[in-house]
């Protein structure tokens, strides 16, 4: 109940996996975690489609549908009569802290 | 520093052009420009900081994208890569204040490394371009890039290394992290893992509130002469949860979803304006009991559409959430924000005509 969070386009085929790590460095939630013959999904909710995963990854091993959580600029498109997944972030700057 | 009266766009970085007379370099030289920079901040570049963070000027916190050289790097020292963003720039430089290296500035359009990941400015294409531009094969013998993990999302390390030549490696998500990373090469699970502090959370409530700044200081004067102080004092309330309480309390809040967590906070903070509304002793029963239903029910939806759209500022939500959240919710919150405007209506109307 009250958590819309436990599912996600997060997709992850470890028989295409070179279990070189590159999802594991890019990833900030730490979804993936060291295995033997390939990387393990080991928090797969945690994922919040980011997308740095599937970008970096060299062999195709991970797909997900990558896109900002951002309420604002969906319902701001879903008004504008745009597909609410039309990707525009509507801010331009939210002073996140990052480096 | 120095008198840097470089165009007003870029005034309050500390960026130094290098005026290098070309005809004293050798072939091999690269000829593109490089600035200077220094890891000590000025009061004005925390002043413009300051701004930044209440949202003045918003689109004009940038530096001039390209290479800049921190301290006295050579042929070996790393490259950073960085966004335009001068928050971003600034706090690469002021974590490597002792470090001899360069720093490659992105154009991000003055955006931080990790929203200009998600929009893809701080990307494949970009990077490469920089690496080229600042003709980084002449400058150093190695091949090496050290990027933000943050810039992940728009870069895609295997593309870069078979158009560039570079090899990417993801360095820690927060500059202060950088100097440790320098010494070990490897980040560290804990240095992976984006975390979201109160100081994070509290650095974010100015730029909130002044997004909501208008409407609020409108409503507050139509209802304190409409409906009288404590409906003001109301709204006032209602903004305060939502833009300062939620970001402060946010762990602690109970469910996972942003909505719902918000929808408690509003109904916390709307009792008492229930019960004040309800015991007082100079308004008829009908009155009364209008009077304290009505804030019960819009408090807790308009807070919970405020810390709905907190999602994007915060580096927890996913976008299938987030929609699932707008689905499950909006309608609820349209319908009690409805209900409650349309009593708080026929509140005023029955009033004016003195019917209760
Ligand atoms: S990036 Fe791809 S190939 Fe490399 S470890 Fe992760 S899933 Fe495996
Ligand atoms: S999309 Fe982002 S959060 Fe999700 S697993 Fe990949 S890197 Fe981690």
């Amino acid at each position: 109940m009250f958590n819309s969070y436990l599912e996600n386009t997060l997709e992850y085929y470890p028989e295409n996996c070179i279990n070189c790590h590159r999802c594991i460095q890019v990833c900030p939630h730490n979804v993936f975690t060291e295995g033997n013959d390939h990387v393990k999904l080991t928090n797969p909710t945690s994922c919040i489609e980011c997308g740095a995963c599937a970008q970096n990854c060299p062999n195709e091993a991970i797909k997900v549908e990558a896109g900002v959580g951002c309420a604002w600029a969906m319902i701001r498109a879903a008004l504008k009569g745009k597909e609410m997944d039309s990707g525009e972030c509507g801010c331009d700057d939210d002073g996140k802290s990052c480096c | 520093m120095d008198n840097n009266k470089d165009n007003s766009k870029f005034c309050s970085c500390d960026t130094k052009f290098q005026a290098f007379p070309l005809m004293n370099f050798s072939h091999s030289y690269p000829s593109s420009d490089i600035f200077s920079t220094t890891g000590k901040l000025e009061f004005r570049d925390r002043f413009d900081h300051f701004l930044a963070r209440m949202g003045i000027d918003r689109m004009n916190h940038v530096v001039k994208p390209g290479l800049y050289k921190l301290g006295d790097p050579d042929k070996t020292s790393d490259i950073i890569v960085s966004a335009n963003y001068k928050l971003s720039f600034d706090s690469v430089r002021d974590s490597l204040q002792h470090i001899d290296c360069y720093i490659l500035v992105l154009d991000t359009k003055g955006i931080n490394v990790w929203c200009a990941a998600g929009k893809g400015t701080f990307g494949t294409d970009e990077l490469v371009k920089r690496i080229r531009l600042a003709e980084l094969t002449k400058r150093v013998e190695h091949r090496r890039l050290i990027v933000p993990q943050l810039g992940a999302p728009g870069i895609s390390a295997h593309e870069v290394f078979n158009r560039s030549g570079f090899k990417v490696e993801y360095g820690p998500i927060k500059a202060s992290d950088l100097p440790e990373y320098l010494n070990e090469r490897k980040t560290t699970p804990e240095m992976r893992k984006v975390k979201f502090p109160l100081k994070d959370r509290l650095i974010l409530i100015p730029i909130e509130l002044s997004h909501l700044l208008l409407p609020t200081i409108v409503l507050t004067l139509i209802l304190y002469f409409f409906a009288g102080p404590l409906a003001s004092l109301a709204v006032i309330t209602t903004v305060l949860a939502g833009t300062v309480l939620f970001p402060t309390l946010l762990p602690f809040i109970p469910t996972s979803d942003f909505t719902t967590k918000g929808f408690i906070l509003g109904i916390i903070v709307a009792i008492p304006f229930s019960i004040l509304y309800l015991t007082d002793p100079n308004t008829s029963p009908g009155a009364s009991i209008l009077g304290s239903i009505i804030p019960l029910l819009i408090i807790p939806s308009v807070t919970a559409y405020i810390t709905l759209n907190f999602t994007g500022a915060t580096p927890l939500t996913s976008k299938s959430g987030v929609k699932k959240e707008i689905y499950r919710y909006i309608p609820i919150l349209a319908f009690m924000g409805g209900a409650g405007i349309i009593l708080l209506l026929l509140l005023g109307t029955l009033s004016f005509l003195e019917v209760i």
